[in-house]
């Protein structure tokens, strides 16, 4: 009887955690997307230059490699991932700011898109409850070769290609929305704070692509 | 090229370094994915590639 009891309570146990897991992801993603709203704002308000913008970005992925690792099992995390997505909010407000100055309709377009797509993608893993750990090569492939022809393009300028790159971050950003709440419903990912920085990129580079895209083919 | 073009560049070429090893990985810890997987893979993808062109559209007119 009390074996039956343990077998019938563990996996409670792991729905408890799940559950656990995917509230703390969703409370510290706002909080950081909004952090990171109001560090892009100041740094619109600031005119930072884009030669700022990158030194904030390079900050913040020199920290999400090397010291978030360290410190998302301790309640250092926090202040580190608030200090990683305000540095990529800051690094992001130059592009902004250069598209509000051609047409702010094209930023808020792509503020609500990116939220819609996020919701409707996390929606769908969390209520047809499919694993899509299958896709883990598929994506890190895709944004080798994605990264690849963005780096290519800086020297050939290729608007074609520039366009290519930003359709092909949305899907793979797309992707990576899913897998990694679908690994979070499958207690593939039980850190919450590493959790939130991967979400968090993911919609990050889903806004700035969305926001190149529509910059570029919004006009006639 | 100016300095942020090359800063650009260089921050790339770390990402792809950085990438590789782990790309590597992945493609040999995950596990291959059935036909109904992909399925229902490109349902939501091409309902997101159907809501940007809808967007584009949107900025357009």
């Amino acid at each position: 009887m009390l074996e039956n009891q343990s077998v019938a309570s563990r996996p409670v146990e792991s729905v408890l955690s799940t559950n656990k897991v995917i509230r703390s992801t969703y409370q510290l993603l706002s909080m950081t997307l909004v952090f990171s709203g109001v560090m892009a704002y100041l740094s619109i308000a600031m005119q930072a230059s884009h030669g700022m913008g990158l030194v904030a970005t390079i900050a913040g992925i020199v920290m999400l490699w090397f010291v978030l690792p360290r410190t998302a099992n301790s309640a250092a995390g926090i202040p580190v991932i608030f200090a990683i997505t305000g540095l990529l909010g800051f690094g992001i407000g130059p592009m902004v700011a250069h598209y509000l100055a051609i047409n702010p309709s094209i930023v808020m377009t792509a503020l609500g898109g990116t939220g819609v797509i996020f919701l409707g993608l996390s929606g769908y893993a969390m209520t047809t409850r499919k694993d899509f750990s299958f896709m883990g090569g598929f994506l890190m492939v895709g944004m080798f070769v994605i990264i690849g022809a963005s780096l290519l393009n800086i020297f050939l300028g290729i608007p074609a290609l520039s366009l290519t790159v930003s359709a092909g971050v949305i899907m793979i950003m797309s992707g990576f929305i899913l897998y990694e709440t679908s690994s979070i419903i499958h207690g593939g990912e039980t850190n919450y704070i590493m959790a939130t920085a991967s979400l968090f990129l993911s919609i990050l580079n889903l806004f700035s692509a969305l926001l190149h895209l529509l910059g570029a083919l919004g006009d006639d | 090229m100016n300095w942020v073009s090359i800063g650009s560049a260089a921050l790339m070429i770390a990402m792809l370094i950085f990438i590789f090893p782990r790309m590597r990985q992945a493609m040999k810890e995950s596990p291959k994915g059935s036909s109904e997987d992909w399925k229902s893979f490109m349902i939501p993808l091409v309902a997101v590639i159907a809501f940007v062109v809808f967007l584009i559209m949107m900025v357009r007119s």
